[in-house]
């Protein structure tokens, strides 16, 4: 699907939620991880939040403040989410930071991918202009993260295994 | 929807979630369920201390303490009569059922039957994870009649619950399906069950990563609705009963009459009724 | 509270038939009549399984002072019919002083009636009935009755023209029928005339039932909210709340069940409106969940359990006392909660009125206890005062500052916040929580929490209502519930006999209240427990609560026949030796 984004207005708004939904997942898995005893992941996706809300200051700073929302389904992502949003049902409370980096990296990857074509389709110079500006960030965020994945072993073999039984609740 | 855009929403996110953090297991589809109830709510405006989550004993009913809504997380499967008393003691607050596949169907599916018998203006969340997860894995009323599991090896040989179909059978008002793995199109449709008059019933389909890790896959299952919903009973009916169990969308928004009551504290005088009483 | 009238001073009336005799109505009509005229009275019914068309009686009991409970003997018996009397007869006893007055067309008598001495007196109720227009056989019975008791026919054909103008009997045809029947009466010596009433204001006494005096009493402690699910012998109460609540804006439902009933309630009490249900023993037992639920996340809530025979569906229709361990016992876990029990129709009124204060300012549900004998019991009485106010449900100040739902506080209760208040948002939980509300399975949470509710209810100063007690002695009956009537009454027959004799009757059975028992049994010497439960629920309870003296006796038998004063009396004048 093309971006019909063709207004900067239109563009402030779409980053700026995509920057912001960002934040509040990775707040969300950070959460998760902390639940789950996880802190070096907890602490990895807290600094990928702070990151995040960075930009959705950036984006703020550009628009001259918080930009109009829209409803959630009125935003014009390819997907069920926003591109820089780890998916609804991705993460595990046994990953590794390999694998919390990688499912970063696709992040990126794909807000890239959202910037880059919404330049591509959009008719007004400055929403293209500032379109080309993100993708290119992003690409050097994701540059960035295949630098820091490379530090990170893979995960072992059935890396999901527990010896133990799930726990009984209620 | 019917509502003029805001420049900027009142409300966000922050202003609906909770300190307390979700004792879920990451990678649930609950996670995505509570990200669309809170944007629906932002959408809607709704002020946090007008709304009030009600749920009954389960994964999904423990909502209401991640949220900074009033919230009664009571026993299994009653949520709905709870709701119904505070809705028609309170009728100006927004009243929601969060529930799951077990609570509301199984122990709580009498309750739901009548809940939309009654249909009374609120709407019913359940998360949907054809699995009894807090007590390790047991079948649910919509699990498969030949899911394997400890508590029935080889499956238990029952026909699953046709949730939607007995919704609209028993009178509720709007029904319809979403899916975990699509927060916007789940908070679209909360929206308009909020919005609806009457009982509304929502489905979500919301994966359980960790007794049915084969639910992941739904998101390749699941599809939108092809049609356009419908006010008339038989064609949701028919609907319903040939569909696969993986349509998303509104299948039903009726126009079936609400029972609602007001109630007034502020008459103290028996008099009245009193002297009818006497000699 | 509960002036127990003496035997000499009431006369006791029975009133059976069948198929559509009017029985019962001759019954309340009879108590219409007598309590228009100045008397006080009494009125229970005993009914076969029909639901139309079976034999009915209605047991009728007239003093000029206040009646609370049946008498040992039946001074007249009145048969519109025998079908199927012998179902009564364990029900109304009689001796040779006892008048028997039989519809000449109605049958033979059961040997049983005959064999107690009873002088049977044929009438012609049915037979004069036909020669007048528009009468009925029970309504010339009761223009006997009101001329052999000696009741103003006035007030009678008054009563009657109320009750039956609707069905169209005609005042002239009324007058005429009662006029009849009382004609066959003055024949008769005038033995049986009721002692004359001490003259009273008009508009001072009521004729109410128990069902009804416990909804008026919820409604005059603030309840304006009601879920309920059908349960013999409690419908007539949720039945009479329903037009009342309405009246007052408030509201009443039928739920699917008893387990959604008293979730609905839950709920409307969450939302700040003082609620309630009302149910019978199976019922009660389906709530017992929610019960829990209501003690964990301290919402206020009453439930008026109208007791019948157990268990199971046991004996719907009559009365019982053995829905006490359920209420005291039948939650799970440690839950601390108020049970109430009323000791007489008026009673029921005042206890259900102090269960919705204390269940309201204690923000824990509350059981009252009544029974199908004072639930259904029909009386002439006088207008009960209502209670003063009590403190009103605490509700949380909230604003900007962190509320803490659950706080500690010096006396367990912690001010609550209400849905729509800004800044109280809190989840009201069934899972142990800490005092902000979060769920915590920690044991210094769950103590602090398990210890706060206990707290609450055991520091409250319930004042001298937890229990009537009546006279001094070295021998106490203790008591509770509708058997109250029948001890004070054979207390007061004691006293006269020379025994000194102590009454408690309790209201509160929960919490417990040891230290006001043991100053109300200092210088016991016998303790006689009375109950009407085959296990001795009562009994057990006070063993395992309160220290009770060396001699204790019980007197402990089921329903459905009400444990009379005699049988007290007797036991008390009986010299045991326990040792």
């Amino acid at each position: 699907m093309n971006q019909t984004i063709s207004t900067l207005d239109a563009f402030l708004a779409h980053a700026h939620e995509l920057e912001r939904e960002a934040v509040e997942r990775y707040e969300d898995l950070a959460g998760q991880m902390e639940v789950h005893n996880k802190p070096e992941l907890a602490e990895l996706f807290r600094k990928m939040a702070a990151i995040e809300q960075q930009h959705v200051d950036k984006v703020e700073g550009l628009a001259g403040g918080e930009p109009r929302t829209l409803a959630p389904w009125d935003y014009q992502w390819q997907d069920p989410e926003s591109p820089e949003s780890i998916p609804v049902g991705q993460g595990h409370y046994r990953m590794n930071p390999y694998q919390a980096l990688s499912l970063v990296l696709a992040c990126e990857e794909r807000a890239e991918a959202f910037f880059a074509n919404v330049a591509e389709n959009a008719d007004d110079p400055a929403v293209r202009e500032s379109a080309l500006q993100f993708a290119a960030e992003e690409r050097e965020h994701a540059e960035l993260l295949k630098v820091w994945l490379a530090r990170y072993p893979e995960p072992k073999a059935e890396w999901w295994q527990d010896l133990d039984d799930p726990v009984s609740q209620e | 929807m019917n509502k003029a855009e805001p420049l900027v929403s009142r409300y966000s996110h922050e202003d609906y979630k909770s300190t307390v953090k979700p004792i879920w297991c990451p990678g649930c589809g609950h996670f995505g369920v509570e990200t669309s109830l809170f944007r629906a709510l932002a959408y809607l405006e709704l002020p946090p201390e007008q709304v009030a989550i009600i749920s009954g004993i389960g994964c999904s009913s423990r909502i209401p303490a991640y949220t900074q809504c009033y919230g009664f997380h009571g026993v299994h499967g009653r949520a709905p009569a709870v709701a119904t008393g505070l809705k028609l003691a309170r009728p100006e607050l927004t009243v929601i059922v969060t529930s799951g596949d077990g609570d509301a169907f199984s122990i709580g599916g009498n309750h739901f039957i009548h809940a939309c018998r009654r249909n009374v203006d609120m709407t019913l969340l359940v998360m949907d994870n054809e699995v009894y997860g807090m007590t390790k894995g047991q079948p649910s009323p919509t699990s498969p009649a030949d899911w394997d599991s400890k508590i029935a090896p080889g499956g238990t040989g029952f026909s699953p619950f046709a949730s939607l179909a007995v919704a609209l059978a028993s009178g509720a008002n709007f029904i319809a399906r979403g899916f975990s793995g699509d927060p916007n199109g789940v908070a679209r449709l909360l929206v308009e069950a909020i919005q609806h008059p009457g009982f509304s019933f929502v489905q979500v389909l919301s994966p359980c990563v960790t007794y049915r890790p084969e639910e992941r896959f739904w998101k390749k299952t699941v599809h939108p609705s092809s049609v356009e919903s419908t006010n008339d009973p038989a064609v949701a009916g028919h609907r319903l009963l040939s569909d696969d169990g993986f349509t998303t969308g509104v299948f039903y928004v009726g126009n079936r009459p609400c029972y609602s009551a007001t109630v007034d504290t502020s008459n103290h005088d028996l008099r009245a009724i009193e002297e009818d009483l006497a000699l | 509270m509960n002036v127990p009238c003496s035997q000499t001073q009431a006369t006791s009336i029975a009133i059976m038939g069948s198929g559509g005799a009017g029985a019962i109505t001759t019954g309340s009509l009879l108590l219409e009549a007598a309590g228009q005229a100045g008397w006080y009275g009494l009125l229970t019914r005993s009914v076969g399984p029909q639901i139309r068309g079976g034999e009915a009686l209605a047991m009728v009991r007239l003093a000029p002072t206040p009646v609370t409970g049946h008498g040992d003997r039946y001074d007249v018996l009145v048969a519109l019919d025998w079908h199927n009397a012998g179902r009564f007869i364990a029900e109304i006893p009689l001796n040779d002083k006892s008048l028997i007055f039989a519809d000449a067309e109605g049958g033979d008598p059961p040997s049983a009636i005959l064999a107690t001495g009873a002088h049977l007196i044929p009438l012609p109720f049915t037979d004069l009935a036909d020669e007048l227009p528009n009468a009925r056989p029970n309504l010339l019975a009761l223009g006997m009755l009101s001329e052999l008791l000696g009741i103003p026919m006035d007030d009678t054909v008054q009563a009657v023209v109320r009750a039956l103008s609707g069905k169209g009997l005609s005042v002239t045809h009324a007058t005429d029928a009662l006029a009849a029947g009382g004609q066959l009466a003055t024949t008769f010596p005038d033995t049986q005339r009721l002692a004359p009433p001490s003259p009273r204001d008009t508009g001072t006494h009521w004729l109410v039932t128990g069902n009804q005096a416990a909804a008026l009493g919820a409604l005059r402690g603030g309840i304006r909210f009601a879920a309920v699910y059908p349960i013999t012998p409690a419908t007539d109460l949720s039945e009479w709340l329903a037009l009342r609540l309405q009246k007052l804006g408030g509201h009443l439902i039928q739920a699917e069940d008893e387990i959604a009933s008293m979730n609905m309630v839950l709920g409307a009490s969450f939302g700040g409106i003082p609620s309630m249900t009302i149910t019978s023993g199976p019922g009660l037992a389906l709530m017992t969940e929610t019960l829990g639920l209501a003690v964990a996340a301290e919402i206020p809530s009453v439930v008026v359990n109208v007791m019948r025979g157990g268990p199971s569906t046991g004996i719907p229709t009559k009365s019982e006392q053995s829905d006490l361990n359920i209420a005291l016992y039948g939650l799970h876990g440690d839950a601390p909660h108020l049970v109430l029990a009323a000791q007489s129709v008026t009673d029921c009124l005042v206890t259900t009125q102090w269960a919705v204060q204390l269940s309201e300012t204690l923000q824990c549900p509350a059981i009252v206890l009544s029974d199908q004998f004072m639930g259904q019991a029909l009386t002439v009485c006088e207008r009960p005062a209502p209670l003063p106010d009590g403190p009103p449900r605490r509700i949380a100040e909230v604003g900007a500052a962190r509320y803490d739902r659950y706080a500690l506080t010096e006396d367990g209760i912690s001010p609550m916040a209400i849905p729509g208040a800004l800044g109280g948002q809190y989840t009201a939980d069934g899972l142990e929580h800490n005092a902000h509300g979060t769920p915590s399975s920690s044991a210094a949470d769950h103590l602090l929490q398990l210890d706060k509710r206990r707290l609450k209810l055991e520091q409250y100063d319930y004042g001298k209502a937890w229990a009537e007690i009546d006279g001094e002695g070295e021998t106490a009956v203790l008591t509770w519930g509708s058997t109250t009537a029948a001890v004070l009454e054979a207390a007061a027959q004691a006293r006269t006999a020379g025994l000194a004799v102590k009454v408690i009757a309790l209201r509160l059975l929960s919490p417990t209240r040891p230290e006001h028992m043991t100053l109300a049994l200092q210088g016991i010497q016998r303790v006689l427990v009375v109950e009407q439960s085959h296990s001795a629920q009562f009994h057990h309870f006070l063993r395992a609560h309160y220290t009770l003296p060396d001699r204790v006796e019980v007197i402990s038998r089921p329903g459905p026949l009400p444990i009379r004063p005699g049988e007290v009396l007797n036991h008390l004048l009986q010299e045991i030796d326990h040792e």
